[in-house]
């Protein structure tokens, strides 16, 4: 009930936030609420410059523990809340946010992959949306000079070059999901949900520019996130890259963020039966002992989905090995091999015990 | 609430009566002329691709419920996958009260065309089809409704899926009709779904005809109540071509129909001849599994009034060849494995095989084939089995036709 009431409160607070005259350079709020998206990214004020790269007020940036492997692109995330809404903690799954509350997400390469601050050539910006009837996913592709970004709802192919962490030239086929294909991903038993921000995979510091802190305590201290207990009493995601961390726990991490938002009860893999979100704690619903339904040649002449100390008779690291259609995984989101995060399976794997 | 029941029925009708066709037709981009048709069509709309052959690079898609994606003919309008560089299948629905029909969807590099979740989806007067004939590297499903409820696959033809030709997984209320699957490792399969009648379809030249599964592991478990009838299983006669992890690798290069688990499952009137393994194969999942509810015997099979043509003749399942020499050239063409008891399950295992002669190779355990002890009697059974009641869609759904 009380939970009822402070989500019409918030209603109303828009209502009457839409009928009130706007501060110069403030979100267009009530452009991100319309049903029809707007035709350019700027119209919403979400950036103070043309580039899309310095927020406005209200929209802030944040990152994951462990992301999602997108061909190498980098991403950077904010999140904007309506003014004096704010995200309510929920210890599993994504936080509870406000209607209003829109995900911001950047993906661009530099031109050298050993000097990412350099050289930045930003290719689309998403956006998904908190609307009264449920969340909206937007995707705006730059032009080529970057100063304008554009609604493509049936996605796009972009050529890609930029030299990787080991000096070598690379090319990217880089795919620009459709509308459908954001949901394909952000789909919670058929609704469009947010994936990345749970509170889990938030818990970790930020070098905001006023200096390091933690995520959930900087926007509990700002205002912007209740309910939440101390950081050190909420889960916490792997960094899948931080050696120091468990094994287990960092490989653990990334098969939840590359594989478990399709591969969760409620998500587009349900079918399958294969759980890999870190909730899942059933060894065959992880892929232990369990045979291929619909893998198709996905399956590479192997017969079990997980292998404890065989990587290679192991399906799961079969399918992230490969860059072809019908085998590769995930389906959506690269083209190519994530040679990082393989390895991180494959050695999770093959250290693994029988259960 | 009534007022609200009454404004949602005048939305419904409005939105009914603004219904609009929205053409494509070739040339230009397009892979996003039709995606962004897709993403445009309301509720009520028609999707008319016009005549031609549309060269893609990426999955399509449609999550509008209500729409109709129609062609100008399954051999006029055609989706090729050849050059696809993403996604998983062709075409993938995630709405509902979708009807597709009247195109074709060639050479994708995974499924043809999957729905996942979707209520009422119609499959009408369709081709999905390898043109590079049987491989390996072919897609695994044609057609391929999963997590669907009432599904209709009328008039639909499916040639060279690497697993099954026409597949429903994990569905309920199907009726599969007048299609014809050839040249797939299995032509027609329906796993983990209750409610299925399976007709006048045409299943040749694939590894297997037509499988009824029941596998462990999945959300939807416990498939019963299959009726396959009137079907021609005929002649099928290509090598097993599936990838080896697939279940469908173990179906033995000239089956008929295949039970595999499952209940409540009637095989009747059925022409089934020119399958060189068996006609009619009943067997045990024979895997290890977890789930407590699942259970892997075929129980509760009726088996009658098919017209049984020359088969069996050169058995490729485990044991086979030396049990054709034992029986004078052929196995029988029924074939049970017998296995009648699973540690932990009580539910009694009937059968009513009245077509025959029926060989029971009565295995202590599944796929204990090593073990074999077979019998064979002119046929085997007589339990009294209802069988299902035919299959009834919603109204709308049922009126659709080729």
């Amino acid at each position: 009930m009380s939970r009822a009431l402070a989500a019409l409160g918030g209603l109303l607070g828009l209502l009457a936030l839409g009928g009130a005259p706007l501060e110069p350079g403030q979100v267009e709020l009530k452009f991100l609420m319309a049903a029809t998206p707007a035709p350019t990214l700027s119209a919403y004020r979400l950036f103070t410059d043309d580039a899309g790269r310095l927020p406005n007020v209200g929209v802030m940036p944040y990152a994951l523990n462990t992301p999602l492997f997108s061909d190498y692109a980098e991403k950077s995330r904010w999140l904007y809340l309506p003014p004096g809404a704010k995200a309510r903690y929920r210890p599993t799954g994504a936080l509870d946010l406000p209607v209003g509350a829109t995900l911001i997400k950047s993906f661009a390469y530099p031109a050298d992959l050993r000097r990412p601050d350099e050289a930045v050539q930003v290719l689309e910006t998403r956006l998904l949306i908190h609307r009264r009837a449920g969340w909206t996913a937007l995707t705006y592709v730059w032009n080529a000079d970057r100063t304008e970004a554009k609604l493509k709802r049936a996605g796009a192919r972009i050529d890609v070059s930029f030299t990787d962490a080991t000096g070598q030239p690379r090319q990217i086929d880089y795919r620009v999901p459709n509308a459908n294909q954001c949901k394909q991903c952000h789909s919670l038993a058929g609704r469009i949900a947010p994936i990345g921000v749970k509170a889990r995979n938030l818990n970790g510091v930020f070098a905001y520019p006023e200096g390091p802190e933690n995520q959930l305590a900087h926007w509990k201290r700002t205002g912007r996130l209740e309910g939440a207990p101390p950081p050190d009493k909420v889960p916490r995601t792997a960094v899948w890259t931080d050696a120091a961390e468990p094994l287990a726990a960092r490989a653990r991490a990334y098969l939840d963020a590359n594989c478990g938002h399709c591969h969760n009860p409620r998500g587009m893999a349900s079918n399958t039966g294969l759980n890999l979100d870190l909730e899942e704690t059933r060894p065959a619903r992880l892929g232990l002992g369990k045979h291929p339904v619909a893998a198709g040649k996905g399956a590479g002449d192997l017969e079990l989905d997980l292998v404890p100390g065989h990587p290679d008779a192991s399906i799961i690291a079969y399918r992230m090995a490969s860059t072809e259609p019908g085998v590769m995984m995930p389906e959506l989101g690269r083209s190519v091999v994530h040679a990082e995060g393989l390895a991180l399976v494959r050695e999770y794997i093959a250290k693994m015990q029988r259960p | 609430m009534r007022t609200l029941v009454i404004a949602g029925a005048a939305l419904l009708l409005a939105g009914q009566a603004q219904a609009k066709t929205l053409g494509v037709a070739p040339g230009g981009d397009v892979q996003e002329k039709l995606q962004t048709a897709l993403l445009d069509a309301r509720p009520g709309d028609t999707v008319a691709i016009a005549a031609g052959r549309y060269e893609l690079t990426d999955g399509l898609s449609l999550d509008v419920a209500g729409v109709t994606v129609k062609g100008a003919g399954p051999a006029a309008t055609i989706l090729s996958f050849k050059g696809q560089k993403s996604s998983g299948e062709g075409l993938l629905i995630t709405s509902s009260r979708v009807t597709l029909r009247d195109f074709a969807v060639e050479d994708t590099k995974g499924d043809g065309i999957k729905s996942k979740g979707a209520d009422q989806i119609s499959f009408i007067n369709l081709r999905v089809e390898w043109t590079g004939g049987p491989k390996e590297t072919n897609g695994a499903y044609g057609v391929y409704p999963v997590a669907s409820t009432n599904v209709l696959i009328d008039k639909v033809t499916v040639k060279g899926a690497s697993d099954a030709g026409i597949y429903v997984g994990q569905s309920k209320n199907i009726v599969l009709k007048r299609s014809r699957a050839e040249f797939n490792v299995a032509g027609i399969e329906i796993e983990n779904s209750m409610n299925a009648d399976v007709f006048d379809n045409v299943s040749t030249h694939n590894a297997g005809g037509i499988l009824v599964f029941d596998l462990p592991g999945l959300p939807q478990m416990g498939g019963h109540s299959t009726r396959v009838f009137r079907n021609r299983v005929v002649d099928n006669d290509t090598p097993n071509f599936a990838p080896k992890g697939n279940i469908v690798a173990g179906v033995p290069t000239g089956t008929g129909v295949m039970v595999m688990a499952n209940r409540d499952v009637h095989v009747f009137e059925n022409e089934i001849s020119g399958n060189q393994s068996s006609a009619v194969m009943l067997v045990a999942y024979r895997f290890g599994f977890t789930d407590k509810t699942y259970n892997p015997l075929p129980r509760d099979i009726v088996v009658r009034d098919n017209r049984i043509g020359r088969n069996g003749w050169d058995p490729v399942f485990e044991g086979g060849k030396v049990m054709a020499r034992a029986m004078g050239g052929a196995v029988p063409p029924i074939l049970w494995d017998g296995v009648t008891t699973f540690p932990g399950l009580s539910d009694v295992v009937r059968v009513r095989l009245s077509d025959g002669p029926v060989g029971n190779l009565r295995l202590a355990k599944p796929g204990a084939f090593d073990q074999a002890n077979p019998q064979v009697t002119p046929t085997y059974g007589d339990a009294v089995l209802a069988e299902p009641r035919p299959v009834v869609l919603p109204k709308a759904q049922a009126a659709l036709a080729p």
